[in-house]
């Protein structure tokens, strides 16, 4: 599902964050990826997002090249994919049902569906009793999880996660994993970008290193 | 991956129920953001609508200028002084080839016996009339042009051809007072032109002004919402429309300042006319004019909060 054929990455202030990097993750996988702070991981996930453009090689998603995609495609692949980031960037002015139902309502949902489809995200993720919460009164991992319920409810085929637990303590850091790793278990590909080596020795998925911006290891499962 | 998870991953286009939808939303959203701060838009409104009201204003002062001008003008006379020597026959011959003159409206012809008696009316000169021994006055034909006839230079080709018939001593028009009106009502559009474009771009100024500082205040809304795969287009809108609520609103406060000021001068201005026996009556705004209005204050509510919103949107990137 995803392939980066040798892609590097340079920023404008010329810091290299990823050197060459070649990877294939297969359709229902799931994946993570670690290495110190300023390793790349980041900077990887926002290759795939589409928030960052690579400056060498290629990078597929399914059977796209999405380094040729045009500005104009890009919200529509987006909406493709689901995306987390340890600040859940949730809209204070709105309640949890409107944070949630936001990816529906861009992409032009039927107002019926909407509401249909946000319950069933809030309640995968536990939170069906707060949708008409406002963000700020709910916990930090309530928080999270809000932005999880976001993430999922245009059913996207990818999943990506950076740092989603570095606010949380170990407990709620784990309820949120397992959480990715129920959703890979109905088909989701799942792509989580963590430094807590803990929780990924828990987990059991295969796992990806980089070091100063380079893949150092492919190991495969660890049991 | 399976071909329906695949069809993710293509462009689709939103169709027409889509859009609608689209539409409405921006609408409702739009709306909400002007009712969340009541204040501050009316304040807006205002300035917006004070500001346009005052090329409307001037607008509506040219143009009841100009129809002023124009009933003055429909009061031109060219006077044809006649010899002293015509005959009956070549007088009726005179006047036949001036009525058949397609730029004459009609004329009056003033014996010279009549023009004395005229004369001794208004001047109230008996005893210098008295002493002379005949009347002095030549006959007059006093030639109304046709209303259609209302530049300087028609008039004045009028009186070239009327000056080359048979019969005629001199011909007179006062065109001085014309012509520097003429010359006042070209230099107040020029004015008014001038003051309109200024204020324009003041309306686009200020517009775009409220408009960027609102989306200032929704930037991280704008990152979240291009994370969840939102277009461009989609963030605009509801920017787009409030910056056509701004302008419709404004608009429709300047033609409320402006037919409440005409409506507030229209009883001294009647006043000043009966003084003047004139039944003159200010010219107000038509709803045309109104619609007009609204379609500029809504084209200039757009296009300032297009500029805004999308020198906003380079900036909010996500991160």
């Amino acid at each position: 599902m995803i392939r980066f054929d040798n892609v590097s990455k340079r920023y404008a202030n010329g810091h290299e964050a990823l050197a060459q990097v070649s990877l294939q993750i297969a359709q229902g996988e799931m994946v993570f990826l670690t290495g110190h702070s300023g390793a790349g991981k980041s900077t990887l996930l926002k290759l795939i997002a589409l928030i960052e453009p690579a400056t060498q090689g290629q990078i597929f998603l399914g059977k796209m090249n999405i380094c040729r995609i045009t500005k104009k495609a890009e919200p529509y692949l987006r909406r493709s994919m689901g995306i987390i980031l340890q600040n859940p960037h949730l809209l204070p002015d709105r309640n949890v049902f409107h944070n949630v139902a936001l990816p529906l309502v861009v992409a032009g949902v039927n107002y019926r569906d909407v509401g249909r489809r946000v319950r069933a995200a809030l309640d995968k993720v536990g939170l069906l009793s707060k949708e008409r919460a406002t963000p700020t009164l709910l916990s930090s991992g309530e928080q999270q999880r809000v932005g999880i319920a976001r993430a999922i409810v245009t059913k996207p085929a990818l999943l990506l996660a950076d740092e989603p637990t570095g606010n949380l303590d170990p407990t709620l850091s784990l309820e949120i994993m397992e959480l990715f790793a129920q959703f890979n278990q109905v088909g989701v590909t799942v792509l989580v970008a963590t430094h807590d080596l803990g929780i990924i020795a828990r987990m059991s998925q295969r796992m990806l290193v980089l070091k100063n911006g380079r893949l150092i290891t492919r190991r495969s499962k660890i049991y | 991956m399976d071909n329906k998870q695949a069809s993710y991953f293509a462009k689709r286009s939103p169709n027409v129920s889509m859009l609608l939808r689209f539409h409405v939303h921006a609408m409702f959203a739009s709306l909400w953001r002007l009712a969340r701060r009541p204040l501050a838009s009316v304040m807006t409104l205002l300035i917006i609508g004070i500001v346009l009201s005052l090329p409307i204003g001037l607008y509506v002062l040219l143009h009841n200028v100009q129809v002023l001008s124009h009933r003055w003008h429909s009061g031109t006379q060219i006077a044809m002084y006649l010899q002293q020597n015509i005959t009956p026959a070549q007088l009726t011959q005179l006047k036949v080839t001036i009525n058949n003159n397609k730029q004459v409206d009609h004329l009056r012809y003033i014996s010279p016996t009549q023009g004395l008696t005229e004369f001794q009316q208004q001047a109230g000169i008996n005893d210098i009339l008295a002493l002379l021994k005949h009347n002095p006055l030549p006959g007059v034909l006093e030639v109304y042009p046709h209303a259609a006839l209302t530049s300087p230079q028609a008039v004045t080709q009028l009186m070239t051809q009327l000056k080359k018939l048979p019969n005629v001593a001199s011909v007179q028009l006062n065109m001085q007072w014309l012509k520097r009106l003429y010359a006042f009502i070209n230099l107040g559009t020029s004015i008014v032109t001038v003051f309109a474009t200024l204020l324009a771009f003041a309306v686009l100024l200020i517009i775009g002004n409220t408009i960027h500082l609102a989306t200032r205040e929704h930037r991280q809304e704008m990152r979240v919402m291009r994370l969840v795969g939102s277009t461009d287009a989609f963030i605009r809108r509801p920017f787009l429309y409030s910056g056509i609520w701004y302008g419709l609103a404004g608009g429709a406060i300047a033609w409320g300042l402006v037919y409440g000021a005409l409506w507030w001068l229209q009883t001294p201005v009647q006043h000043l006319a009966t003084l003047y026996d004139s039944s003159f009556k200010l010219v107000s705004l038509s709803g045309l004019d109104l619609l007009a209005i609204l379609a500029i204050g809504a084209s200039l509510g757009l296009l300032g909060s297009w500029i805004a919103v999308t020198k906003e949107l380079t900036n909010a990137k996500i991160e």
